[in-house]
């Protein structure tokens, strides 16, 4: 019998956190697993292209990923996309420290059976 | 060389403008835990060049505006026991930073300091002009500059340590040297021991931001939750002879230190995780590891290092020209249409003249990029409370006031029911990086007189 997988789509926070930080023009977004298990579907999932073609809007010139296995962890570099930064910029948000939050609604496709286990948000009141 | 004893430095400040009231408690830790060091980090990419505008209005001016606030409750104490401080609350001007040290410690009864003064950080011989001249992309002639600074390392602060400085007033310092200089100094390593300097750059990248690794900038209600947001702990590291270290927080305090806390603060501002590059060493975390050892106590390993970079980072400000801002509300009905026509006017009216950027704020306004690329595909919304901000920059103030004039006057001239004009024009600083060889600016440190 073959095995048939149930997945389902569950935003990066379910699986992740993560913090930004900026130098100039260039923003870095670290994406930290809750729990090493989850590492290797974000290694799967969050590539350098489906990175550009997320934060696309915001016209990177380019995006690099580094991984580091030790923390089960990942940090993005993202280069021109902050509107030529915190003096230039004419965002409310210069430095871009809400990008990490627009990256952790990113959808990650992951077994249902995982999804019933991963940390999530409290119903709205 | 002896093996040296633990080696304990805690943090009283993040960035300039931070809380001031967290000192008290890490003093009190320090001292319990018989620490060798504080230190203050209260500069940012801009920071400077506002000091040194402060500066350029008054010769006494240009460091740290709540030096005072800073140093007053822990100098004593300090002082008293042995623990040095380290800071580049100097800005632009640390001389004049010293100057009031030294008088603080008079006003507060205490024998007067040993205070050091580092420089070398502004750059303004026409050699070293020359140089940027030379190498940068932009026409530096053509810009209305504010300050050039070089970022400076740790050396020179473990020198002046060495030599008997208890309290060492720098400028622009690259922040984690602010933990490198004592930890250099306390443990006597060689100025080439690159796994050591690497270890002890990370630590000082951990403390140089205060709270952000004690629960500050972490809490998400639900998800990340941070008890005593109110009272945070400002951070403490304690580190052995090798530069391997625990982070903790100052005691009875507020806020966390938890795996996720180190982690997400670790990656902050780094780009490439096997060279962090300072003044001093480029650090390498590419095998780090993060531990519990104990409540709120994250140890550190698996940091290396390897051989310091030969440029110097340095920091353009110049005169960037004018900010003009200008919001408007709309709230009920059609309230997010009415303030998209509000946009759209304000725009036509303006036409070419200046280019905007148009936020709805309560429907879109953080994401986007300046061209509004984003807000032209975000969907017309049904939000029924939103606020239209509108901002541009120019050369030209009065092309710049455009923005709010024509925002004023759609209290009358705009659609129904717009209230709450707010509107600023600021002077702006804009900012460029460069590199300098070392040896085109090198750094010094002198006892103040």
């Amino acid at each position: 019998m073959a095995i048939v997988i149930d997945t389902i789509e569950v935003p990066l926070y379910r699986l992740a956190h993560g913090r930004t930080g900026d130098k100039g023009n260039i923003s870095n977004i670290s994406v930290i697993a809750w729990k090493p298990e989850y590492f290797p579907i974000l290694k799967e999932q969050l590539t350098e292209a489906a990175l550009a073609s997320w934060f696309e809007f915001r016209k990177p010139t380019r995006v690099q990923r580094y991984l580091i296995e030790s923390i089960a962890a990942m940090n993005l570099v993202l280069h021109g996309i902050l509107d030529g930064g915190v003096n230039d910029a004419l965002n409310l948000d210069t430095h871009g420290k809400a990008l990490s939050f627009y990256l952790l609604d990113f959808p990650v496709r992951v077994d249902r059976r995982l999804a019933d286990t991963l940390p999530d948000l409290p119903p709205p009141l | 060389m002896g093996k040296k004893a633990q080696f304990t430095i805690g943090c009283g400040s993040g960035f300039s403008g931070d809380r001031t009231d967290g000192v008290p408690a890490v003093v009190d830790t320090l001292l319990r835990a018989g620490g060798q060091a504080l230190i203050f980090e209260t500069l940012a990419e801009r920071t400077l060049a506002l000091s040194q505008l402060a500066k350029n209005r008054d010769p006494e001016k240009g460091y740290e505006p709540l030096l005072d606030e800073l140093l007053r409750p822990g100098m004593a104490a300090c002082l008293r026991h042995g623990i040095n401080i380290i800071g580049n609350f100097g800005a632009a001007n640390p001389p004049a930073a010293a100057r009031r040290v030294k008088a603080l410690a008079q006003e507060l009864g205490l024998p007067a300091p040993r205070i050091a003064v580092l420089s070398g950080d502004q750059l303004a011989e026409p050699e070293q002009l020359d140089y940027l001249r030379r190498t940068l992309d932009a026409d530096l002639a053509t810009l209305d500059i504010v300050s050039v600074n070089a970022y400076q390392g740790a050396r020179e602060i473990a020198q002046a340590l060495r030599a008997g400085a208890q309290i060492i007033v720098a400028g622009r310092v690259s922040d984690p040297s602010l933990t490198v200089g004592p930890a250099l100094a306390h443990f006597g390593w060689d100025e080439d021991d690159w796994h050591r300097l690497g270890r002890a750059t990370m630590a000082g990248h951990l403390l140089e931001c205060g709270a952000q690794v004690t629960g500050g900038y972490f809490a998400v209600p639900g998800l990340k939750e941070v008890p005593g947001m109110d009272t945070l702990g400002f951070p403490v590291v304690s580190m052995d002879e090798t530069g391997a270290f625990s982070v903790s927080k100052a005691d009875y305090t507020g806020g966390l230190v938890s795996e996720q806390t180190v982690k997400e603060q670790l990656l902050y501002e780094v780009h490439d995780p096997a060279a962090y590059l300072t003044p001093d060493v480029t650090a390498d975390i590419s095998q780090v590891t993060v531990t519990p050892a104990g409540p709120d106590r994250i140890a550190v390993d698996g940091v290396t290092g390897h051989a310091r970079p030969d440029t110097l980072k340095v920091n353009i400000c110049y005169r960037g020209g004018w900010l003009a801002e200008a919001e408007i509300s709309y709230a009920g009905i059609q309230a997010e249409a009415r303030a998209r026509l509000a946009a759209q006017t304000v725009q036509k009216r303006i036409g070419g003249r200046l280019k905007l950027r148009v936020d709805l704020i309560g429907a879109v306004s953080i994401f986007g990029d300046d061209d509004g690329d984003y807000l032209r595909r975000f969907p017309a919304g049904r939000t029924r409370d939103v606020r239209l901000r509108i901002a541009a920059a120019h050369r030209q103030r009065e092309i710049a006031q455009l923005v709010l004039r024509e925002v004023t006057a759609l209290y009358t001239c705009g659609p129904a029911g717009g209230g709450g004009v707010r509107t600023s024009l600021s002077p702006r600083l804009n900012s460029m990086p460069g590199y300098v060889p070392r040896e085109l600016a090198p750094a010094r440190w002198a006892f103040l007189d």
